[in-house]
């Protein structure tokens, strides 16, 4: 395999240009064909029966008045199943002919349960179970005594719900010894797993899976899974019926079983010199993930590594809640705003500037260059110093309308991950590049499409891409931790590279020059010293005759490392301007801006389209969303999308983006860029608020409610 | 419509005027047109099993076969194959599944299909075709107003229809006019590049 990097600023065509996805017209006009959208003949529904109670026992499922209904064609239930531990656990399925009459068929399914003592409360520490996670650095005891100034608070994060607009599920299949799939998911080279197979009857590698577009995962969709642990449910039904079974959750189902961020919440005390150094940082934290497990407190102080005196106490509460998934960023923005509200309560107590206490403290950071870099284009960006002022200052505003601005900094892996690309290079000049990989809104075949039409000289155009399929599509992993890019664009580059190879052996003897004295650029292969000696690119590819050309390109993550193809770990900075009135505690975004690095960029609109995302993803977590438990029945009581509010265009404000470019950022290669963004708007939004009206408000999200509790209560922290 | 679509033999306007909120649920039902003394005729009774009705879609009547208690969302997709609507919310609260009917914006999910016999549905397979795409679909892919691209058709539609009524609409206006959409991906920024972007070409 060729020795592959990256073309030089000046010499880049498609890499790092703003470039719109290529599949925005398909989706534009309603063309694009996601899981949801598979209609097979003679399908059928199918619809869950689910647990209404938080704790129960399984007595009995009687099944039979449900298997009565004309059009019921399969009813399976759970028969291991002997203990539901949440409202919402599946506990039966039926697929009929059309969705409304399994809708009315599982009302028909006699459940019987005997309700066990629940318990959905994650706010109280007291309530953890286990062994506490522990870890220590230094002597934390010891330097708050010390310390010149020592600030205690209590800040926290509810359980969050993913809320993708395309729910869960998948269309599944069963042909014979062969099950095809259609799911929504964000790992398709790895959906066809065993326990799939198992549900359908198959041997695992007679899985094929397609997904072409899928409506938003945010990590909440890697398994086969509608919920943690439940059954391969519509691939036992297919079986059973010897027919292709729909089965996507409902609204109320997605958002309570099919997400659940992990809460956070915290006692912290911060310890720290006059000039704000902080020099400890003691921190109690408890968190649910429902039966699963719950939020990582180790990676606090976030992200300042390097405070030398360090005590976390992490407790976990099991609640009979939805288990938890993965979502962007998974721990990092609980422990951002947890660390950043600590930090900036410290700098409100010293009477130092945020933007000042943030660029002092930067040096305990892992990258304290690029966080100060990042800080002052940010502040630049903002109007920071016209507007800044310390917390509780008249400046806020002498009306009820008090504005105020918050910081927060933040980081992220992001090492592209295993990947393999297929190139093919055929005679009549066609270029297709296959990966087993998946879009989930990135731009994922735009990116591939641009790096491989770089390698060869030509336009988007000239590339198809196909994605979206295992087997015998090259694998390549899941989408999580931002890895997707860096991996697809190593494995498509050393594809792409050793195809053109290939290829220019064969043009070689016919231009009379060696073959490392071509290079492919602008559509036409032509010598490097004398660009006007060229051939077209389809003259060149011609010389196949009916030969192809078909290379694979791996990318090895540790390796590509080395050669600076791929880096992982950004720095990003984010700062908000918020109003509070503080008569009805509403909190409004006037504007936010982020600043990101994230290497090479590959594409430079649909990066920005990330971060604009984050930012608004994070506004929605900051000012609204929260899975809103009742204690007495264990319920979530606003599982539709009225009352489990996500951000709407009037409440996003002005949003600006910085992507951190040129040969410093460039050099390190490509890291991802899905999740780091989404990480600090929380905490942002939380110190701009306290900047504001002058009292923390502890817990996010930052509802009138809690804005008045905290103005009621006073006090700095 | 009138109300001779109604599905029971209850008329609407009796049914409202029984529950004495007529007026606030005509305002919270967004495809009712204005009540007629015409609509007081008491229509025979259909259903409870599926019946043929033929819906108007795209300037096409296509046949089909309905339980009276299937949403228009349903019929589309479910029976025509007609994807471009999604159903996320199926409350009227997300405008993913936003069609026209008479050329009004309507949360589909939230309309029967009976009662959208022999009204004009365009819904986002009626606009453009990825070669040949409308002003608004053209600006939603230059500005990237999409990502996981799943609200996009919801709101391809909802500009669409809000620049039939407002061609010349300031930010505040098209951020209060497509606030019945909601993206979870967050392409808000992009959105109000293309709508604005699309007044000034006209629209759609």
């Amino acid at each position: 395999m060729a020795k592959v990097d990256w073309p030089a600023a000046d010499k880049r065509s498609l890499i790092g240009k703003h470039i719109s996805r290529t599949d925005g017209p398909v989706k534009a006009t309603g063309a694009a064909k996601y899981s949801y959208d598979i209609n097979r003949p003679g399908m059928l529904w199918a619809k869950v029966v689910t647990s209404p109670h938080a704790h129960a026992e399984v007595v009995s499922i009687d099944t039979t008045a449900a298997a009565a209904i004309p059009g019921v064609e399969a009813v399976w239930h759970d028969e291991t199943l002997k203990e539901v531990v949440y409202v919402g656990h599946i506990v039966a399925a039926v697929a009929a002919r059309t969705e409304e009459i399994a809708q009315e068929a599982i009302r028909q399914v006699k459940v019987q349960y005997k309700v066990l003592p629940h318990q959905v409360v994650d706010n109280n520490p007291s309530l953890a179970a286990g062994n506490p996670a522990e870890r220590k650095a230094g002597n934390v005891e010891e330097a708050l005594s010390k310390a010149d100034v020592v600030v205690s608070g209590e800040y926290g994060i509810p359980v969050i719900t993913h809320c993708c607009l395309e729910a869960h599920g998948e269309v599944n299949e069963v042909k014979g010894d062969e099950m095809l799939v259609w799911p929504s998911t964000q790992a398709v080279s790895g959906y066809g797993n065993q326990n799939l197979a198992q549900g359908g009857g198959v041997a695992q590698n007679k899985i094929r899976v397609d997904c072409q577009h899928m409506g938003g995962g945010f990590g909440s969709k890697f398994n086969f899974e509608l919920a943690p642990g439940a059954k391969p449910i519509a691939a036992i039904l297919s079986k059973k019926t010897g027919k292709p079974v729909k089965l996507m959750l409902d609204r109320d189902l997605e958002l309570a079983i099919a997400g659940n961020r992990p809460s956070a919440f915290a006692k912290i005390k911060v310890g720290a010199s006059k000039d704000g150094t902080v020099t400890a940082f003691d921190a109690e934290t408890w968190s649910t993930g429902g039966q699963g497990g719950a939020f990582n407190s180790g990676i606090m102080p976030y992200p300042l590594t390097k405070v030398p005196n360090v005590r976390i106490i992490g407790k976990r509460i099991i609640t009979n809640r939805g288990g938890q998934r993965a979502w962007r960023a998974p721990n990092h923005p609980q422990a951002c705003l947890l660390t950043m509200s600590a930090l900036a309560d410290t700098a409100a107590q010293l009477k130092m500037d945020e933007l000042e206490f943030f660029l002092h403290n930067a040096a305990l950071t892992d990258r304290p260059e690029v966080y100060r870099e990042e800080l002052r284009i940010a502040a630049d960006m903002l109007g920071y110093k016209a507007k800044a002022h310390l917390r509780g200052d008249p400046k806020a505003g002498a009306g009820p309308v008090k504005r105020g601005i918050g910081i927060a900094i933040h980081t992220w892996g992001g090492l592209g991950h295993n990947s393999e690309c297929d190139v093919t290079i055929s005679g009549d000049g066609s270029v297709e590049a296959k990966i087993g990989t998946q879009d989930l809104g990135v731009g994922t075949r735009t990116c591939i499409a641009q790096v491989v039409g770089e390698t060869l000289g030509l336009s988007l155009d000239g590339v198809k891409v196909e994605i979206g399929k295992n087997s015998p599509y090259p694998p390549s992993n899941g989408s999580g931790g931002s890895t997707t890019i860096g991996g697809i664009s190593v494995s498509s580059r050393k594809a792409a590279t050793d195809a053109l190879n290939a290829l220019l052996a064969v043009v070689a003897p016919k231009m009379g020059v060696a073959a490392d004295a071509l290079e492919a650029a602008e559509g036409k292969i032509r010598q490097i010293e004398k660009p006007h000696v060229a051939m077209s690119w389809n003259e060149a590819c011609a010389l196949l005759g009916k030969e192809q050309i078909t290379k694979r390109g791996v990318n090895v993550p540790a390796e590509s490392r080395t050669a600076k193809l791929i880096d992982a770990n950004v720095g990003g900075v984010q700062m908000a301007d918020v109003s509070v009135d503080i008569e009805t505690g509403v909190v409004t975004l006037n504007e936010m801006v982020a600043v990101q690095d994230c290497g090479l960029i590959v594409n430079m609109k649909l990066c920005e389209s990330q971060v604009y995302g984050a930012l608004i993803m994070g506004v929605a977590y900051g000012l609204y969303e929260e899975c809103i438990y009742d204690a007495k029945t264990g319920r979530m009581v606003n599982a539709d999308m009225e009352f489990y509010r996500l951000a709407g265009l009037k409440d996003v404000g002005k949003l600006k983006v910085h992507l951190m470019t040129g040969p410093a950022y460039e050099s390190r290669g490509i890291i991802g860029i899905g999740e780091p963004p989404a990480i600090s708007p929380g905490a942002a939004l939380s110190n701009a608020v306290a900047n504001a009206c002058g009292v923390r408000v502890p817990n996010l999200p930052l509802t009138p409610d809690r804005v008045i509790a905290a103005l009621q209560k006073g006090g700095i922290a | 419509m009138t109300d001779n679509n109604v599905t029971s033999g209850v008329s609407r306007r009796g049914f409202l005027k029984g529950l004495g909120v007529g007026t606030v649920a005509t305002g919270l039902i967004p495809s009712v047109a204005p009540e007629t003394e015409a609509a007081e005729q008491r229509p025979a009774l259909r259903g409870p099993g599926e019946i043929p009705i033929t819906l108007k879609i795209n300037g096409q009547n296509r046949q089909l076969n309905v339980e009276p208690r299937v949403t228009l969302l349903d019929a589309l997709r479910n029976r025509l194959d007609l994807t471009g609507a999604k159903k996320v919310c199926d409350r009227g609260t997300c405008g993913a599944c936003t069609v026209m009917v008479d050329g009004q914006p309507v949360y589909s999910c939230s309309m029967l299909a009976v009662e959208a016999e022999g009204r004009m549905i365009t819904t986002v397979e009626g606009l453009g075709t990825p070669t040949q795409m409308t002003a608004v679909q053209k600006a939603f892919v230059k500005h990237d107003a999409q990502q996981c691209g799943f609200c996009t058709p919801g709101f391809v539609m909802a500009c669409t229809a809000f620049l039939s009524s407002h061609p010349n609409p300031t930010l505040e206006e098209a951020r209060a006019g497509l606030g019945g959409n909601l993206c979870r991906c967050g392409t808000y920024a992009g959105i109000m590049e293309a709508v604005l972007e699309a007044a000034k070409k006209g629209g759609a």
